[in-house]
C-alpha cells in the first residue's frame, strides 16, 4: 500500500557529497527540505571509530561500506550484441551506500579538470581539426567554460579543506606547483601532505628529466581546519586506511566532516534514511516533476513524496538509472544515434609501473590515500593529438597510499602467489615497494551506454541498468603512449627489478579486478537538448524542476579524479538555483 | 546554689526548645526586591528568554529528550538524588499560580509558596544575586513564554538533615549570604562579567569548593576560595584561578571561545560542563562573552603559562619507537597518539591538548577514567556545530590496562599527578553498570 507524505518545497535524492552541498545551500533560502537516504546513517563515532574501521577484511575486501548487489546492481556488457550478466560481485567499481555515500571511502584526491577539458570537442576541432576525431567517438562540450566555474572550484575546496600547493594563481606560475594547471584565484587551504620516500625519489627523478612534480592535491587535513559552515577537520595522522574506510580522525573531507552537522541544525531540512527512491513522479504533461516515490524499508511500504523541487543526488549511475525508469530525457538509442539519457557513459584508463628496492624501506604503512607527488607534464592539454594518434592524457603519480597486508603488498613477478615461495617473498618485498601510476581520460562513444535491461530486474520489480562498456584503441594508445614516457623514468631510478601492467591492444573490460570508481555520463549536461539530457545549469531539459547533480552529467571522462569536479558542479548548480531558478522557476536555458 | 544553677539551666532550655520551636513553626522572612521597579515594569522583548539561558534553567529543568522545563532530570548530588522540578506555567503541577513575590523567594531564598524549603541543587546561594531586573524577565518567561506542562514533580531521596525542612532551615541559616550583588570591579565590562559569574552564572555551584556543610566555600570573588575548584558528579570541576587554574594563560578569546562553541586552541569541554554550554553559554552574546572572558581573566593576572614548545622527555620517548618502552607509553602510542600527538598538543579546537589538560590531571581522576572508558561528545553550537566525538575504550582495555594509560597520562610531558589505580577503573564501570 502506498502512502503519500505532506508536501515538501525540496525533495534532495542522496544524502552524499552533492545532496549536503544542495541541502545546505538550499536551506538558506528558506524551503522546506527533505533529503531521502537509500542507506543507513554513518557517523564518524561509531561508523568510522579507532580500531574497529581499520579492519582490512570487513571493509576493504568484504566492502562493509558498498552497495550490497542483492539490494542494488547492475547488468554489465562489452558490446551492443552480447547479452549483460548482472554484475554480482563487486569488482571493478565500488558504488557507496548510506549517508555520505562514496564521500565517506574515497582516497580524497581533488582536482580541477584542464581548461580545455570543458570544452574538449570544441579544443580538438579547432587544434587539430574534426578528421582527429574518430568514427564512434561521441565527445562533447560541457556548455560551460572553466572561468565560470572558477569560483566554485574554489567554493569547494575552501569547504572541504583541500592540501595542495598552487601552481598557478590568477596566471603567474608558482614553483612547487602544477604550472600546467588552468589558474586558480588563489592557493589551496591548507599547505600539501608530508611525502612518502617513494614520492621523494620519483619527484627527484622527474627533476632531473626536465619534469615538473608537484604535491598530489588532498582531501586529508595537514593542520586544524575550520569552514565556511563552521565544520572542522582534525590533522591526518597517515595511518593509511582511507579508500574503502570512513576516517577515523576526522582529518578526510567527507559530508560527516564538513556539513552534515550544520545542516542537521537547520529547521528546515530533515532526512529520512532507509528510503530508496524508485522513480521521479511526473506530471499528466511530462513537463515537471511532481515528487518522488520510495521505498520506506522501516514500514515496508511506498511512499509519494510529492515536492515543488527535485535534486537528483545519488550515484552517478543510480541518477541515470532514476532517469531512465521516470522518463527524464528520450533515451539514448546507440544505433539511431537518438535520445540523450544513457549517453556517453565513460570511465577512466589508468595504468602503472611497479618497482622493487632491496635496499630501500618505504614504510607504506605511514602513507595517506592523497599523499604523492604528481606531474602533469603529459596532461591532455600537452599532448599534440595528431601527431600521437589518440585524443586524451594522463597525470602521473608516485605515491603509496597504504600498506595494508591483504591487498597492500605488491610482489616481483615470479613469487609464488601461494605456500612458502609466497611467504618468503612477503617477507622479503614487504616495504620494498614502490609504482609510478598514469591516470588518465577516458572518451566517450556511441556504443558506451546505459539503458534498461530487458531482462533483470530488482528487488521493487524495475528493470536493472544495462551497462554497455569495452576498451577502446584511442585509450589503449593514449596509456600506452604514458606508459614509454612512465618506463624510462622507472628505469632512471634503478630498482632491482620493474614491472608494468598497461592496457595493450585488444584489451577487453574486465568487471573483476578493482579499476575505478569513477564512473561517468550517461546525464550529461551541454548546450543543446539534442545532444544533451540537462543543460549548463543540471537542470533536465525537459523537466525544469529536475536538477541532476554527480558525475553522470560528464560528457566524457577527464583526465583526473571526478569529486573536485562533481562539488564544484554542485556549488555551481546551487548558485542558479538560488539566483535564478528560486525566484522564478523555469527552464533557465 | 542548686537552685539558681537549675533555674538558669530551666530558663536555657525554654530559651532552647522555644527557639527550635520557633524555628520550625515561625515562618520565613522572603527577601523583598533589591531594587524598586515599577509595578507594571515590562521586561524588554526577549529579555526572558536571554536571561533563562543566562542562568542556564534549562540544563536542570528539562529532562533528556524531555518537555522544555517539565523538570524530571535526576541530579546527583553528594547528599543524594534530586529530581528537578515543573517549572512550566502549569497552573496544579508547575509554576503557573506564582507571585512575582513567590518566584523572586524561590530563586532568592529558596523557598516554596507553601513555605517548603527548596533544595540547593537549585543554586539560590548564587541566585540571591540576580538583580530585580532579571528576575522580572525570568518571570515574564516562564509565566507567558514556556508552554505549560503537566507533570507531577518526582519525589527525591536525600540524607539527613536535606530530607528535614528544619534542616535545610538550619542549612540555609549558615550558608547563604546577603542578597543583592554589589561589584568589586570598578570597570563596566568587568563588572558585568562578575554579575554573570556569580549570579545567573551560577559558576561557583560547581567550580568552587563546599565546606563541611557542603555549603559553597567562597560566593564573591573577593574570597581566593570562590572558583578554585570543585565536584560535580564524581568528577573535579577545574579551579579557574590560582596556580591550578585550568584557564591560567589562556585569552580572553580563548575563554570565550569555549564557551561559545565547548572547544578552543587548549581544551574541550567535558562532563557537566557539556551540558552548560549546549544550554547555556553558547547563546551569551557576543558582549556578554566578552565580559565573562575578561572578568575570568581578571581572576588568573599574573599567573604564567608554563612553558610551551619544549620537546619533553616523554615526547623523546614517545617518538623513539622502541619497542621496550613501558606499556603506559605503548598503550598511548596504540590509542591516544593518532589524534592527540607525542606532544599531547593535539590539534587546534579539534583533539584537546592532553599536556597540562585540567581534566587530566584533575585531583579526582574520575574524569579522566570516564573519558577513557566511555569517550566524550562536543554539543553542536551554531559557531562550531560539529559534534566532535571521542570513541570510548572500555571495550578494548582491561582495567589494570585503563589505570596504566591514566597514570601514564598523569605524569606525562609536564603533568604531575598522582597515580591511577586499578580499583578506581573497576569502581567507575560498576557504578556505570549498576546504573
Amino acid at each position: 500500500m502506498a502512502r503519500t507524505d505532506p508536501k515538501k518545497d525540496v525533495v534532495i535524492i542522496g544524502l552524499g557529497w552533492t545532496g549536503a552541498i544542495l541541502g545546505m545551500e538550499l536551506a538558506q533560502e528558506g524551503v522546506d527540505i527533505l533529503a531521502l537516504e537509500r542507506g543507513s546513517d554513518r557517523a564518524t563515532v561509531p561508523d568510522f571509530q579507532y580500531p574497529e574501521v581499520i579492519d582490512e577484511l570487513k571493509y576493504g575486501i568484504r566492502f562493509g561500506f558498498m552497495q550490497k548487489p542483492r539490494k542494488s546492481t547492475l547488468t554489465i556488457r562489452r558490446t551492443l550484441d552480447e547479452v549483460a550478466q548482472p554484475y554480482r560481485r563487486l569488482g571493478s567499481f565500488l558504488p557507496g551506500d548510506g549517508v555520505g555515500g562514496a564521500g565517506i571511502h574515497w582516497n580524497g584526491q581533488t582536482w580541477r579538470p584542464m581548461e580545455v577539458e570543458l570544452r574538449l570537442k570544441s579544443y580538438v576541432e579547432e587544434t587539430f581539426g574534426a578528421a582527429t576525431i574518430p568514427d564512434g567517438m561521441t565527445i562533447q562540450d560541457w556548455g560551460v567554460s572553466y572561468d565560470e566555474m572558477e569560483p566554485h572550484f574554489d567554493r569547494f575546496e575552501y569547504m572541504a579543506g583541500i592540501a595542495g600547493k598552487a601552481g598557478n594563481i590568477k596566471g603567474e606560475i608558482q614553483a612547487g606547483g602544477n604550472p600546467f594547471e588552468a589558474p586558480r584565484s588563489r592557493d589551496y587551504p591548507m599547505p600539501p601532505m608530508k611525502q612518502g620516500v617513494d614520492a621523494q625519489m620519483f619527484a627527484r627523478t622527474a627533476s632531473a628529466m626536465g619534469l615538473h612534480p608537484f604535491p598530489r592535491p588532498a582531501a586529508n587535513a595537514t593542520q586544524a581546519y575550520l569552514n565556511e559552515y563552521g565544520m572542522q577537520l582534525g590533522p591526518c595522522n597517515y595511518c593509511g586506511f582511507c579508500e574503502r574506510y570512513g576516517c577515523l580522525n576526522y582529518s578526510k573531507s567527507s559530508p560527516q566532516t564538513c556539513i552534515l552537522d550544520a545542516l542537521k541544525r537547520m529547521p528546515n531540512f530533515s532526512y529520512k534514511v532507509n528510503s530508496e527512491v524508485l522513480k521521479i513522479e511526473l506530471a499528466e504533461d511530462r513537463k515537471t516533476a511532481t515528487g518522488v516515490t520510495y521505498f520506506d524499508e522501516a514500514a515496508q511500504e511506498e511512499v509519494f513524496q510529492p515536492a515543488d523541487l527535485v535534486i537528483v543526488a545519488a550515484y552517478s549511475l543510480h541518477n541515470v538509472h532514476l532517469m531512465l525508469l521516470s522518463g527524464i530525457g528520450a533515451p539514448w538509442d546507440p544505433v539511431q544515434q537518438t535520445g540523450t539519457t544513457g549517453k556517453n557513459y565513460s570511465y577512466q584508463m589508468t595504468g602503472g609501473t611497479s618497482l622493487f628496492f632491496k635496499d630501500v624501506v618505504f614504510n607504506p604503512f605511514a602513507a595517506a590515500g592523497s599523499s604523492g607527488i604528481s606531474i602533469d607534464d603529459y596532461a591532455i592539454s600537452r599532448i599534440d593529438f595528431a601527431k600521437e594518434g589518440f585524443i586524451g592524457g594522463s597525470y602521473i603519480t608516485a605515491g603509496i597510499s597504504n600498506g595494508q597486508p591483504i591487498r597492500g603488498i605488491p610482489l616481483p613477478k615470479g613469487t609464488p602467489s601461494w605456500g612458502a615461495g609466497w611467504k618468503q617473498g612477503i617477507g622479503d618485498w614487504y616495504g620494498h615497494a614502490m609504482s609510478i601510476g598514469s591516470h588518465g581520460s577516458n572518451m566517450a562513444y556511441r556504443d558506451c551506454c546505459l539503458d534498461l535491461d530487458p531482462t533483470y530486474t530488482d528487488r521493487h520489480g524495475r528493470p536493472l541498468m544495462r551497462m554497455t562498456f569495452n576498451w577502446k584503441d584511442n585509450d589503449i594508445r593514449m596509456t600506452q603512449f604514458m606508459r614509454s614516457k612512465i618506463e624510462p623514468m622507472a628505469e632512471a631510478m634503478q630498482p632491482d627489478s620493474w614491472q608494468s601492467s598497461y592496457k595493450a591492444e585488444g584489451a577487453q573490460y574486465d568487471v573483476r579486478p578493482y579499476q575505478t570508481t569513477h564512473n561517468v555520463g550517461g546525464a550529461i549536461m551541454g548546450a543543446d537538448p539534442k545532444t544533451s539530457s540537462l543543460n549548463r545549469y543540471l537542470q533536465a531539459w525537459g523537466q525544469h524542476n529536475v536538477f541532476v547533480m554527480g558525475a553522470s552529467a560528464f560528457p566524457q571522462n577527464i583526465q583526473y579524479n571526478p569529486t573536485g569536479m562533481v562539488g564544484a558542479l554542485a556549488y555551481w548548480a546551487a548558485d542558479a538555483i538560488r539566483k535564478d531558478y528560486l525566484p522564478n522557476p523555469r527552464p533557465l536555458v | 546554689m542548686m537552685n539558681g544553677f537549675l533555674r538558669i539551666l530551666f530558663v536555657a532550655a525554654v530559651v532552647i526548645v522555644g527557639a527550635f520551636l520557633a524555628f520550625l513553626y515561625v515562618p520565613v522572612q522572603r527577601t523583598p526586591a533589591q531594587t524598586t521597579l515599577a509595578a507594571d515594569y515590562v521586561p524588554p522583548k526577549g529579555a526572558g528568554a536571554y536571561t533563562m539561558r543566562l542562568a542556564d534553567c534549562a540544563a536542570c529543568h528539562t529532562a533528556e529528550g524531555g518537555q522544555p522545563f517539565a523538570g524530571g532530570r535526576a541530579i546527583v548530588s553528594p547528599v543524594g538524588t534530586i529530581y528537578s522540578s515543573n517549572i512550566t506555567p502549569d497552573l496544579k503541577t508547575g509554576i503557573g499560580a506564582y507571585t512575582l513575590a513567590d518566584f523572586r523567594a524561590a530563586l532568592y531564598d529558596g523557598i516554596r509558596p507553601d513555605g517548603a524549603h527548596l533544595y540547593p541543587a537549585m543554586p539560590y546561594e548564587n541566585y540571591r544575586k540576580i538583580t530585580e531586573q532579571d528576575v522580572r524577565a525570568l518571570y515574564a518567561y516562564f509565566k507567558d513564554e514556556v508552554q505549560p506542562v503537566k507533570a507531577i514533580n518526582r519525589g527525591n531521596d536525600l540524607a539527613f538533615p536535606f530530607n528535614l525542612s528544619w534542616g535545610l532551615r538550619a542549612w540555609k541559616w549558615v550558608a547563604l549570604s546577603d542578597p543583592g550583588f554589589t561589584a568589586n570591579s570598578a570597570k563596566p565590562d568587568l563588572a558585568r562579567g562578575e554579575y554573570l559569574v556569580e549570579g545567573p552564572g551560577h559558576c561557583g555551584a560547581c567550580h568552587s569548593p563546599r565546606n563541611v556543610v557542603m555549603a559553597q566555600a567562597a560566593l564573591t570573588s573577593s574570597r581566593d576560595a570562590f572558583l578554585s575548584g570543585g565536584r560535580i558528579a564524581g568528577w573535579t570541576a577545574p579551579p579557574l584561578r590560582g596556580a591550578k587554574s585550568a584557564i591560567r594563560g589562556w585569552t580572553a578569546k580563548d575563554i570565550s571561545l569555549i564557551l561559545a562553541t565547548g572547544r578552543n586552541v587548549h581544551s574541550a569541554i567535558n562532563g557537566e560542563m557539556g551540558l552548560v554550554v549546549r544550554e547555556s553559554t553558547q547563546f551569551f552574546s557576543k558582549a556578554d562573552l566578552a565580559a565573562t572572558s575578561a572578568y575570568l581573566v581578571s581572576l588568573n593576572k599574573g599567573a604564567t603559562d608554563a612553558a610551551v614548545d619544549l620537546v619533553t622527555d616523554t615526547e623523546r620517548l614517545l617518538i623513539s619507537a622502541n619497542p621496550s618502552m613501558g606499556l603506559g607509553p605503548r598503550l598511548y602510542l596504540d590509542n591516544c597518539n593518532a589524534c592527540h600527538f607525542a606532544n599531547g598538543r593535539g590539534a587546534d579546537e579539534v583533539f584537546p591538548e592532553l599536556d597540562g589538560s585540567s581534566l587530566v590531571t584533575a585531583q579526582s581522576p574520575t574524569g579522566l577514567i570516564s573519558m577513557i572508558l566511555y569517550g566524550g561528545e562536543l554539543p553542536s553550537t551554531a559557531q562550531r556545530p560539529e559534534r566532535l566525538r571521542m570513541p570510548g575504550f572500555g571495550n578494548r582495555l582491561s582495567d589494570d590496562d585503563v589505570a596504566t594509560l591514566a597514570t601514564f597520562l598523569r605524569q606525562a610531558w609536564t603533568n604531575r599527578a598522582e597515580a591511577v589505580s586499578s580499583t578506581a577503573v573497576s569502581d567507575l564501570r560498576d557504578k556505570r553498570q549498576a546504573n
